[in-house]
């Protein structure tokens, strides 16, 4: 079985947020980490190639130095890495993303693709339905659970109230929850041996099955007409009184504002 | 695409169980106000099996025209029969906005859905209203008018972006469920009802369900309280909520917590306010022990009255309080608690 993750490393929000002067995300000044929903759907398809010898491929759409996440996943234990990176492809919203990633998938061997839900940074959860969508595959988002039957993969898909399990044929794309796993460490040996493995690398002129119309900034429907920081609600007042002095502080803001 | 083919505006109306969700009535209200400023109506669009009868109430709710596509292909939500229907509907009544909630089903749909019709989506949007793109004109670019402007936090609420589809239609935006209002139900209000029925056929993108598995029910969602008493970590145990229980009796409201409270298990994760749980925006958001991350502040400081008390004067969540008590929670609640039964008592 030929599992592919598809991955994207992230800013740490933790950090600091910067901007281009054109309102897209300065993604190169900020440090950066591999997606929390993503890195449970590597470990998913991981403990798979643990039980069945499936092999594990990882890709990635981003800039040169996603390379450093690639070889994080290959010392945890994934087969092949791919990034595809070219300056055509930045700006991209997920339209765009999701037709650059699907046309790179079209050049790999896969049964099953799982990508992450969500990622931290744009929070949009829409690339990995898109790619399914361009893929004309079955697709199962919020997967809390997931085993492999045969020709068939069973997924527990979560919703608000209650989860349905869900039978889909291979080939199919799963969407992964961080809550799905608790993804391994890379091994010593693992992180050697990352290190001497090649990365394949692909630009925009090796995703033959991709019209430029579809790609980048230009090729993004959505286009950005502002962005900045949070403009936080202002504080009010603080105090800090005994206890007795509190209850009157809030019982009378309580009926000044006619709660009571 | 000619752009201009495309009028309305358009609500997806999610149903479960065959009952609509609140995201439905909310999404009529803002889209009313979107409506209202191009001079174009309301279209709800309503999937499902056996659903007829949920017409009326959209209508009640104020939706000017319901689109019902009743098909057995849609009894329990599934991607690939609702992307169908979906997609049937925008190709047929060409909508220039259509609206779904960013509930689970709708960031699935959504997705789906406008890659299908090959438009833009934004996703999770907390606003939207009508405008120029680009907001300020630019030598040697069109200025569109009339463009939805769709806006959204993003990096776990750091920052805000406002997003336009200004070349492909529909303009489409899942919206965060909690944040737009409902207008009043109005008893007898009707719509004009269409019953369209496309063809849903099964390919090899039908999924099966095997089971489904509904959560232990809670009695009330915390999305509808009026007064939430909320807590955080340093409530300091599960034993010690007693103590907001006993206030939000009081005053009539419902107990819900910080995303720490989950995790530790003290609560369950449908009483979880903020980024990864619920939004909430109740008249008094009580923020007791929470320290007000900013994940945590992006479920609520919409509230309209935001009263927090904590014992370490530099927690963030003074900083979106409207009221902050620096204090010792063990000591003020029970005393809150009493003195608010004897203020109501005494009316």
């Amino acid at each position: 079985m030929n599992i592919v993750v598809c991955i994207k490393q992230v800013p740490d929000t933790k950090g600091g947020v910067k901007f281009n002067p054109d309102g897209t995300l300065d993604r190169a000044s900020m440090l950066a980490i591999m997606n929390p929903d993503d890195k449970a759907g590597l470990e998913a398809a991981l403990r798979l190639k643990d039980e069945t010898g499936a092999k594990v491929t990882v890709v990635t759409m981003g800039l040169p130095k996603a390379d450093d996440m690639l070889r994080e996943a290959l010392a945890m234990g994934a087969d092949e890495a791919v990034l595809i990176t070219d300056r055509r492809l930045g700006g991209a919203d997920t339209w765009a993303t999701s037709s650059t990633i699907a046309a790179g998938l079209k050049k790999l061997d896969y049964d099953l693709i799982i990508t992450g839900r969500q990622a931290i940074d744009g929070d949009t959860a829409q690339v990995g339905p898109q790619i399914a969508e361009h893929l004309g595959l079955p697709v199962i988002s919020y997967a809390e659970k997931i085993q492999v039957e045969g020709n068939n993969v069973i997924v527990q898909r979560q919703y608000e109230d209650r989860y349905h399990e869900i039978k889909a044929q291979m080939p199919c794309l799963i969407t992964a929850l961080a809550e799905l796993n608790e993804p391994r460490y890379m091994t010593p040996g693992g992180i050697f041996d990352a290190f001497d493995k090649e990365v394949t690398v692909w630009g925009r002129d090796d995703l033959t099955d991709l019209d430029d119309a579809n790609i980048g900034l230009a090729g993004s429907p959505t286009k950005i007409a502002k962005a900045s920081d949070k403009v936080r609600k202002g504080a009010g007042e603080k105090v800090a009184l005994d206890p007795k002095e509190s209850v009157d502080y809030i019982v009378g803001k309580l009926k000044e504002k006619h709660v009571i | 695409m000619s752009l201009e083919e495309y009028k309305g505006v358009a609500i997806f109306a999610q149903q479960v169980d065959n009952k609509l969700s609140s995201i439905a009535f909310e999404l009529i209200g803002k889209a009313h106000e979107l409506a209202a400023d191009l001079g174009t109506e309301v279209t709800a669009v309503v999937l499902g099996s056996g659903i007829a009868n949920l017409a009326d109430e959209l209508g009640e709710y104020g939706a000017d025209k319901v689109v019902v596509i009743d098909n057995k292909e849609l009894e329990t939500y599934r991607t690939e029969p609702y992307a169908q229907a979906l997609a049937a509907y925008i190709n047929e009544y060409k909508p220039e906005i259509m609206l779904v909630g960013a509930t689970a089903i709708g960031r699935d749909l959504g997705p789906t859905v406008s890659a299908r019709v090959a438009t833009g989506l934004t996703a999770d949007c907390t606003s939207l209203e009508i405008g120029d793109f680009p907001l300020v004109a630019r030598e040697g670019q069109e200025q569109k008018h009339n463009q939805l402007l769709m806006t959204r936090p993003a990096f776990g609420g750091n920052t805000i972006a406002t997003i336009a589809c200004p070349d492909n239609r529909p303009q489409m935006a899942t919206v965060r469920p909690g944040v737009m209002q409902k207008l009043e139900k109005v008893a007898g209000r009707k719509a004009e009802v269409i019953n369209f029925n496309p063809e849903i056929k099964p390919n090899n993108r039908f999924v099966e369900i095997l089971n489904v598995v509904k959560n232990v029910a809670t009695t009330v969602d915390i999305m509808d309280a009026k007064i939430l008493v909320s807590g955080g970590r340093g409530v300091g145990s599960p034993e010690n909520f007693k103590l907001l229980d006993d206030l939000a009796e009081v005053l009539g409201g419902t107990v819900s917590c910080s995303r720490a409270v989950v995790d530790a298990g003290w609560k369950p994760k449908d009483l979880q306010v903020g980024q990864t749980g619920k939004t909430v925006r109740p008249n008094v958001y009580f923020a007791i022990g929470i320290s007000g991350a900013i994940q945590h502040t992006a479920g609520m400081e919409e509230s309209d009255i935001i009263i927090a008390i904590n014992k370490d004067e530099t927690a963030p969540i003074f900083d979106v309080a409207d009221y902050g008590i620096v204090g010792d929670l063990n000591k003020i609640l029970p005393a809150l608690t009493e003195a608010l039964k004897a203020e109501l008592a005494a009316k």
